[in-house]
């Protein structure tokens, strides 16, 4: 029953990631319209499937690979739509769609079981340090398909060959402003996920794999990173350029970090 | 029946120099002139607008050569001579009016292409002709085509979006660049004709305050005051570049005003906000090393030219299916015109069978003592029917499109067959 509600979310964000595709390309207003309408459906869907999901499980749907992935996607469409009302950035449904409907492709492919819980993570902690963590990074991402958006139009200006995508971006200052905020909320809800998470590890004791080490410190690099990140920004004023690429590169960290758990099959 | 037509006449900004246009404009406002062409017996409705571009009457008549001559008479007597006004009005007869009409409209026919401000003044002067109700039937209808066209234009191409001069390029590469230009610091350096066009331009994009740095204090201030701005000299150049977000260039210096090194020990001081740079000065002003620092753009005159370029090919394209729209809205629009031609004929033809039908079916039902209500009914119904029937075709003819015949041709056939021409002399 879940599983449907997934799969109907899936077709719409992909009908939503077309649409706003048609329209970065063609620019028809009605074209976006239809795209808005396919996402939030979408979103709604999800939204709904997660809850089913958490019904027929019994625990937060927090713990396979599928589920994962899913309420990444999840998170990261609820990100776009609570954003989109307050700071409206042109065109960037257009990426953050695609971006969900490959995130929830790829939750497709992994095995969509509902497994029990393994005894060690039955613990409150974990659906709280999980979910807080994973909305940290669906932040952290939005930052970072900014981030992409903004190297693209900087250097339309800068090589002054104004092509496809200088009509299509937003200002440079709309881009760094969104970077901004999302990497705000972001940086703050990894810390706060990442005290939960060592909370719970300290509860848990002993049990450690190699796949819990290595997640350990790539979590610390992602948030030096960040931490670098927000000093040079708030402290030094950086802004532009720089921070897109340090907000990139250190999305690229979290990337690796969640690999990691990924590699782990979820869990911790 | 006589054929009213519809008349446009009128001075823009490319046929007419702007000291007769001057001397044309309706300063006075709409109230008076449309009251005095209200005297003129010969127009059936009319409408005027006048912008700082173009002066234009259109209205409705059924004798254009000769109403033409009475309303410019009227409007411009006294104001230029005769031999200097003949010359410079253009005149457009019915789907020519409408047509150029719409591409006023559609701000195709502006100095600056697709600019939106002539819509608005287009309304306001139709709100006029509107309140002193000297736009009828057809007049009402075409303003309305013409805002629904114009309107068309502007969400079917990307026409209003383009810029066509330097300082429209640079204010859009400025949004490009800082979102929005409200609030923002100007500075001119030097003050060429160009700079203070495009300076001009910037305020009236809602830039908070221009600078005016030049090489004599005195210009500077002069300048400064035109802007309600500030002066500074050459020397404190860097100083206020740290307040500035946009910066127009255009000394006649020989050498380089500013170096990479000047611009890159500004930036933390600003906290690295962007900083857009134009120099439109020949040889340059600035060092174009400077476009390689982070968040600093650097355009000179070229690259502006280029973005002028490229903005205007586009336009082309889109010029062609804003014609096309124009278009397409004339014909439709001359389509009803044509309608409405045939529509008294209909009403007539109607009217005569329904009288006709009236007549015989007093003098029958009076002889048929004793029938229902029902049977009456269906008496009537049938002699209506019959009625309806017989003026199918005829109808279908007057509506229909005939290769053989015009319009006017099938007009006076059926006018001529039904017997439908006791109110004319012929």
């Amino acid at each position: 029953m879940s599983y449907l509600l997934f799969l109907c979310s899936l077709a719409a964000y992909w009908a939503a990631a077309i649409f706003y595709a048609v329209f970065f390309v063609g620019r028809k207003k009605k074209v976006r319209g239809w795209g808005r309408a396919f996402f939030f459906t979408a979103a709604a869907l999800h939204t709904v499937n997660i809850a089913a999901r958490y019904l027929e499980a019994g625990h937060t749907p927090i713990t396979s690979i599928h589920e994962i992935i899913s309420f990444f996607a999840w998170s990261i469409a609820c990100g776009h739509i609570t954003f989109r009302w307050r700071y409206p950035v042109k065109n960037f449904g257009a990426f953050a769609s695609l971006v969900v409907a490959l995130l929830m492709l790829a939750a497709a492919f992994a095995p969509h079981e509902i497994m029990p819980l393994p005894p060690e993570l039955r613990s409150w902690l974990l659906p709280v340090h999980a979910s807080i963590s994973i909305v940290a990074d669906a932040f952290l991402a939005l930052a970072a398909i900014g981030g992409l958006m903004y190297l693209i139009q900087e250097r339309q200006l800068k090589q002054k060959r104004f092509g496809f995508f200088y009509h299509r971006l937003p200002s440079l200052d709309t881009l760094d402003t969104l970077n901004q905020h999302c990497v705000s909320i972001g940086f703050p809800l990894m810390t706060l996920g990442m005290i939960v998470g060592s909370v719970w590890a300290f509860q848990l004791g002993g049990q450690r794999s190699w796949g819990w080490h290595s997640k350990i410190v790539g979590a610390l690099v992602t948030w030096l990173l960040y931490a670098g990140l927000m000093h040079l920004r708030f402290a030094k004023g950086w802004r532009g350029r720089q921070v897109a690429l340090l907000t990139m590169l250190a999305f690229c960290a979290t990337l690796v970090t969640f690999f990691f758990l990924l590699l782990k099959g979820g869990g911790s | 029946m006589g054929r009213d037509s519809i008349v446009l006449l009128g001075v823009n900004h490319k046929n007419t120099p702007l000291e007769i246009r001057e001397k044309l404009a309706l300063s006075s406002g709409y109230e008076e002139p449309l009251n005095q062409l209200r005297q003129l017996r010969s127009l059936k409705e009319h409408y005027l607008l006048s912008t700082c571009n173009r002066v234009e009457v259109l209205f409705v008549c059924a004798e254009p050569e000769q109403t033409r001559r009475e309303v410019l008479e009227l409007l411009f007597a006294g104001r230029v001579s005769w031999e200097d006004l003949e010359p410079c009005i253009y005149t457009h007869f019915s789907s020519e009016a409408v047509r150029h009409l719409f591409t006023v409209a559609a701000s195709l026919d502006s100095m600056i292409v697709g600019e939106a401000q002539i819509l608005g003044q287009l309304k306001e002067a139709y709100r006029h002709a509107s309140e002193q109700k000297t736009a009828g039937l057809i007049l009402n209808r075409l303003l309305h085509k013409a805002f629904s066209a114009a309107k068309r234009v502007r969400t079917e191409t990307r026409i209003g979006a383009s810029a066509v001069s330097i300082s429209y390029a640079a204010v859009e590469l400025g949004r490009k660049i800082f979102g929005d230009l409200q609030g923002k610091q100007a500075m001119l350096v030097g003050a060429g004709e160009m700079a203070e066009l495009a300076a001009e331009h910037l305020i009236s994009q809602g830039i908070a305050e221009v600078t005016v740095v030049n090489r004599t204090l005195e210009r500077a201030v002069k300048l400064a005051a035109r802007f309600k701005g500030q002066a500074a000299s050459l020397d404190e150049l860097l100083e206020q570049l740290a307040e500035t977000d946009i910066l127009i260039s255009s000394t006649g210096a020989t050498d380089l005003i500013l170096s990479k090194k000047d611009v890159a020990s500004i930036m933390p001081r600003r906290r690295h906000r962007p900083l857009f740079l134009i120099d439109i000065a020949v040889p340059r002003d600035l060092d174009p090393e400077i476009n390689t620092l982070d968040n600093v753009y650097l355009y000179d005159i070229d690259d502006l030219n280029n973005v002028v370029e490229m903005n205007k090919e586009q336009r082309d394209r889109e010029a062609v299916k804003a014609k096309r729209i124009v278009e397409e809205e004339t014909i439709k629009f001359m389509r009803w015109l044509e309608a409405m031609e045939v529509t008294p004929t209909i009403v007539e033809l109607q009217a005569a069978a329904e009288s006709i039908c009236q007549a015989e079916l007093e003098k029958t039902l009076s002889r048929l003592n004793g029938i229902s209500d029902k049977e009456r009914k269906s008496v009537e119904r049938m002699a209506s029917a019959i009625a309806g029937k017989l003026l199918h075709h005829p109808l279908q003819y007057l509506k229909s499109e005939h290769e053989c015949a015009n319009r006017q041709e099938r007009i006076a056939v059926v006018r001529s067959l039904f017997h439908l021409n006791q109110d004319e002399a012929s």
